[in-house]
């Protein structure tokens, strides 16, 4: 599985508020939460809207600090990330973007400019920028490239009830 | 195997052993949904078809309506008819509004020993007080248990912390919490059980646990245990719990080497600042700072012991600031009305609210304007968590907000109860 994105650089210890503040929680279309990304923080958010999508999110520390909200990754989806390469992730957030179907690798990235192209090789464990490889890492364990692939945890669900209803 | 999160894992997923860093699948015993992360979890079982599996298999669901308590808007109405239809349909155990903040309600006698607990909600944490293995997952994961019963599980790395000695006086458990967040940073704990053990588990009771696990996913915790004891005996026994002999096996062995070791009485009361929990420094190094609001309430420090603590600092005086004290449960509520705290509170300039997570969640009231400054009991001050990004929330123990309260200003406790 390759997913590819346009860099956009951020910091560290992001945390979920600042994703999607919550006072727009109380919906959670896409479209709304989307609308509504990085709201409280200008700088990410005019050059989240700036960069041809789809976008790789590039950070440092900790992304996903806080909240346990689905509504953070919904609402990255919803804006065009298809991708997020962090030097570390806060659990809930890691799991919640696994089980969205969104790619998340644990990768210390440098030299990298807004923009760049990025692309990361998921079984393999490999990140490239142009056609070079600039990382590689260890790919996640089966069970979670599974979930990956299939776009989420919700492939699984509709195959339980499918199951359950062929009983 | 030492660690107690590992011994309820691997007795969750039926294996004798496990290692920190192997995936698994264990059996939950309690998935938990609240009004923000109810509904998501709703539309995923909805928009599979596997709603039709929900009451299928043992695990116990509860959802409780604390976030919007009351409702502030059309759509959170709506989502809380949704969840009652919902809870009533599947049998689910349901706290509608106004009965208190999820975090306190399944601390009252619901929660055991040993029990593996999942919850839509990153302060699911809390349990970990009475010796459960409890962590906050997603909504979409919170469907798939409903559904199946079972989640997987990434076993944690414990990271154990020594407690020694007694605290002083005016300094309570949030300052201890402050501290371990101080010292581990943003990430310190990230994917660690934090577990704790020694003789100064002594001096804190529940109350005071609960509010240490609480703010351990503040450094990454995925979850936090105390050892049971008599302390744990007590609390369960005062909500009707009969205690089981088996729930005496949950403790660590006093020779285990301590990634951290904390003397109680070198604690001193301790204020976190935006923007983010774990920025800490010492309540006498920000004196004076002007306030506009305290609050004093959350998952974190809405307990009876707090507002207790509160309110015999604000015996026969005026409060200075605004001053917002939401009860953690309805059950807590009661008891403060009926011990006439509750008149103390309001002769001294309070505004007592409805049982919920108040303005913590940054939804409503009392959310902040621009610039001002809130000192808060709660566990989060990110930019934006609870007002405009200018507004700033700092986070402190109920000595603290109440000293800051009567003095309009951020104000060390210590001197001020001295001289009461």
């Amino acid at each position: 599985m390759r997913v590819k994105g346009y860099a956009l650089l951020v910091g560290d210890n992001i945390d979920t508020d600042t994703i999607i503040p919550a006072r727009y929680l109380h919906k959670s279309d896409p479209e709304w939460l989307g609308k509504h990304v990085f709201e409280d923080t200008p700088e990410i958010r005019s050059r989240l809207l700036s960069l041809p999508k789809p976008i790789a999110i590039i950070a440092g520390k900790g992304f996903g600090y806080g909240s346990s909200r689905e509504h953070a990754v919904i609402a990255l989806k919803a804006i065009g990330v298809s991708l997020i390469i962090a030097r570390s992730f806060h659990r809930i957030f890691y799991r919640n973007a696994i089980n969205n179907g969104l790619p998340v690798i644990e990768a210390n990235l440098t030299g990298l400019k807004n923009g760049d192209l990025v692309e990361a090789d998921l079984e393999n464990g490999m990140i490239l920028v142009g056609n070079n490889v600039v990382f590689k890492f260890k790919p996640m364990p089966k069970q979670l490239l599974e979930i990956l692939k299939h776009g989420g945890l919700k492939y699984f669900l509709k195959k339980l009830a499918s199951e359950e209803l062929g009983k | 195997m030492n660690s107690l999160a590992l011994k309820i894992l691997a007795k969750h997923a039926g294996l004798k052993r496990l290692e920190p860093g192997d995936l698994v699948y264990a059996r939950v015993d309690k998935v938990m949904v609240n009004d923000v992360t109810g509904p998501v979890a709703l539309k995923v079982l909805r928009e599979t078809g596997a709603e039709k599996l929900v009451g299928a298999k043992k695990v116990e669901i509860y959802a409780v309506l604390d976030h919007y308590s009351p409702a502030h808007n059309w759509d959170a109405a709506n989502a809380h008819i949704e969840l009652r239809k919902f809870s009533k349909q599947h049998r689910c155990v349901f706290f509608d509004v106004g009965l208190g903040i999820a975090h306190q309600l399944l601390v009252e006698g619901i929660v055991k020993p040993g029990e593996l607990i999942v919850g839509a909600d990153s302060h699911t944490i809390t349990y970990g007080a009475l010796a459960a293995f409890a962590t906050g997952i997603g909504s979409s994961e919170a469907a798939y248990v409903m559904a199946t019963g079972e989640l997987w599980f990434k076993v944690p790395e414990p990271l154990y912390i020594r407690l020694t000695g007694k605290f002083k006086p005016s300094v309570a458990s949030k300052d201890l919490a402050l501290h371990l967040l101080g010292e581990m940073g943003p990430e310190g704990a990230l994917y660690c059980s934090v577990e704790f053990f020694g003789e100064g588990l002594r001096s804190l009771d529940l109350s005071d646990r609960l509010t240490v696990a609480n703010m351990m996913v503040e450094a990454g915790a995925k979850t936090a245990i105390f050892p049971y004891d008599n302390e744990t005996e007590t609390w369960l026994l005062s909500y009707g719990v009969k205690p089981d002999r088996k729930w005496r096996e949950l403790k660590l062995e006093s020779n285990i080497e301590a990634n951290m070791e904390v003397n109680l009485s070198d604690i001193e009361p301790l204020i976190s600042e935006p923007p983010m929990p774990t920025r800490v420094r010492h309540v006498a190094d920000l004196e004076g700072t002007i306030v506009d609001q305290v609050f004093v309430g959350s998952c974190t420090n809405g307990r009876y012991k707090d507002i207790l603590i509160l309110a015999r600092l604000l015996k026969g005086k005026k409060v200075k600031t605004r001053l917002i004290v939401i009860p953690a449960s309805m059950r807590i509520l009661k008891r403060i009305a009926y011990e006439g705290i509750l008149s103390i509170l309001v002769e001294a300039g309070a505004i007592v609210g409805v049982p919920g997570c108040g303005p913590c969640f940054g939804a409503h009231m009392g959310v902040l304007g621009d610039y001002e400054v809130m000192v808060s009991t709660a566990n989060r001050n990110f930019p934006g968590r609870a007002g405009p990004p200018s507004a700033k929330v700092y986070l402190a123990s109920p000595y603290t907000a109440a000293a800051t309260a009567i003095t309009g200003t951020i104000t060390d406790p210590r001197p001020l109860i001295k001289s009461l």
